[in-house]
């Protein structure tokens, strides 16, 4: 009977993971690019937290602001300081789920296109956005990729005009993402 | 048994159904926290005369121009003390992440200077917690005034003096940060045989953000008595930092000089609150000169 229990309960717990399978990624890569005038300013973060439930199609991202590394120690300085206020803001967090889940089956190799609903909340303010995103299957493991445009304003990040020919007004997020089976 | 299975099944039925809720939570209970140092402690690597717990990023290079105006008392034929200044050209690199070196060149007693700040503790949260932040910096400077008397032969080694000082601060808050230095200053050469070589004194010094871009800061050097000659004055400054992109501005008012340890902790003159006060300012543009390599951390 004890033994019975034991196989029932695994089945159960191996059962229930069957059913609503994850995907996760715990070094995400995401690079921040703002193309001004003057400058060209790159940073890049690759501890991007990711999980993605293939069952319900729900995603959920989150950066820590202050893992972006810039080329030159100042800007990483003034990202933080001025900009994103890292530390009173220290996540960017996305929280959104693939509207066309149904024709995506992760359990096959091939290449999707996703589309994404939801909200980004980075320096306190939320936004939805929507993303379109590359997602291929290669002997199952699920790499994404997708790109978009951020309005800083629309996050309540002033520029100061000192430096507006530094620091473009809209800067482009690239989100590249290496996803493996969650087995828990 | 039964029951012993319902609740099992309960359990593992309630434990997903929580993780539903937020995701994140799946792999965020054991992912590797991280280490966050405290940044911008001060916005540059001074607070006025005084080290700072900054250094000069790695792969920087500071290029840095301070001035001290005669005193203010002095009225409108001296201009407020502008038709005389003092002034410092400093240029000052980061090494590594926790060490800088720096050399300069003031008018001060025609003074040479050469310098290294290396960070001991950098104050931080999350996988390493560190409440404080500990700097240590000493600094060499070379008098090379000419000898007027012909009766005193003056060698090399008497022109030199030395500074060591451990420098203690947290950052409290985003906008406030305070310090304590405990220093030494150590003279091979003294004026007079009242002074001794050796003189210790403790400096305090804070700071408050008004902007995101500009803070007030103050500093007082504390001498002990009894070690340096009476018309020596205790260094009391107060003054407002602006950043603009790749520049620091730092513009206050000191009862100090000199714009090395040696000068404006054992040889202060005037008296603060009598109106002894000049105008002064350092001016901080830091070059990007090459990558730093832990900077950089890309994974395959």
């Amino acid at each position: 009977m004890m033994k019975k229990a034991l196989l029932l309960t695994i089945l159960c717990t191996i059962g229930g993971h069957v059913l609503a399978q994850k995907y996760f990624t715990r070094n995400g890569k995401v690079v921040f690019e703002s193309d001004a005038p003057i400058e060209r300013i790159e940073a890049v973060n690759n501890k991007a937290l990711c999980v993605w439930d293939s069952e319900t199609g729900a995603v959920e991202m989150a950066i820590l602001i202050k893992s972006f590394n810039f080329e030159k120690a100042l800007m990483e300085e003034h990202f933080n300081e001025n900009y994103m206020e890292s530390e009173k803001f220290p996540k960017a967090i996305f929280k959104g789920h693939v509207i066309n889940m149904s024709s995506i089956d992760l359990t096959k190799d091939g290449a999707y296109t996703g589309e994404i609903e939801g909200d980004l909340t980075m320096h306190g303010v939320t936004q939805s956005i929507i993303l379109n995103t590359n997602i291929s299957v290669e002997n199952g493991e699920v790499k994404a990729i997708t790109s978009f445009e951020i309005a800083v304003a629309d996050y309540d990040i002033k520029i100061p005009k000192i430096v507006r020919d530094n620091i473009a007004k809209t800067v482009q997020i690239v989100v590249d993402l290496d996803l493996k089976l969650l087995d828990k | 048994m039964r029951s012993f299975l319902l609740g099992l099944i309960l359990v593992f039925g309630s434990a997903s159904l929580s993780a539903q809720d937020d995701l994140l939570s799946l792999i965020e209970d054991d992912a590797e926290e991280e280490t966050i140092y405290a940044s911008a402690l001060w916005k540059t690597t001074r607070v006025i005369n005084l080290q700072s717990l900054e250094n000069v990023a790695p792969g920087a290079l500071d290029f840095r121009i301070s001035h001290r105006f005669g005193f203010v008392n002095q009225g409108i034929y001296e201009f407020f003390g502008l038709d005389n200044a003092t002034i410092r050209f400093g240029l000052e690199l980061g090494l590594t992440d926790r060490l800088m070196a720096g050399f300069g060149r003031s008018s001060f007693q025609k003074t040479f200077d050469g310098f290294l700040k290396y960070k001991l503790l950098r104050q931080s949260t999350g996988k390493k917690s560190m409440p404080i932040s500990v700097s240590a910096f000493t600094s060499m400077t070379i008098n090379t005034l000419k000898n007027d008397d012909p009766d005193i032969e003056v060698l090399f080694s008497s022109r030199l003096a030395f500074a060591f000082q451990v420098i203690i601060g947290r950052k409290f808050s985003e906008g406030f940060t305070m310090q304590f230095s405990p220093t030494l200053i150590h003279r091979n050469l003294v004026e007079t045989t009242d002074e001794e070589n050796d003189v210790y004194a403790l400096g305090i010094a804070g700071r408050h953000k008004i902007g995101k871009r500009i803070a007030i800061n103050a500093e007082y050097i504390h001498v002990f008595p009894g070690q340096i000659s009476d018309e020596y004055t205790n260094s009391l400054s107060i003054g407002v930092d602006i950043e603009t992109g790749g520049h620091v501005f730092q513009l206050h008012f000191t009862n100090s000089t000199a714009m090395v340890e040696k000068g404006f902790v054992a040889e202060n003159i005037g008296d603060f609150f009598k109106g002894d006060i000049r105008f002064g300012f350092n001016i901080s543009r830091v070059f990007h000169l090459w990558d730093h390599k832990g900077k950089k951390e890309k994974k395959p």
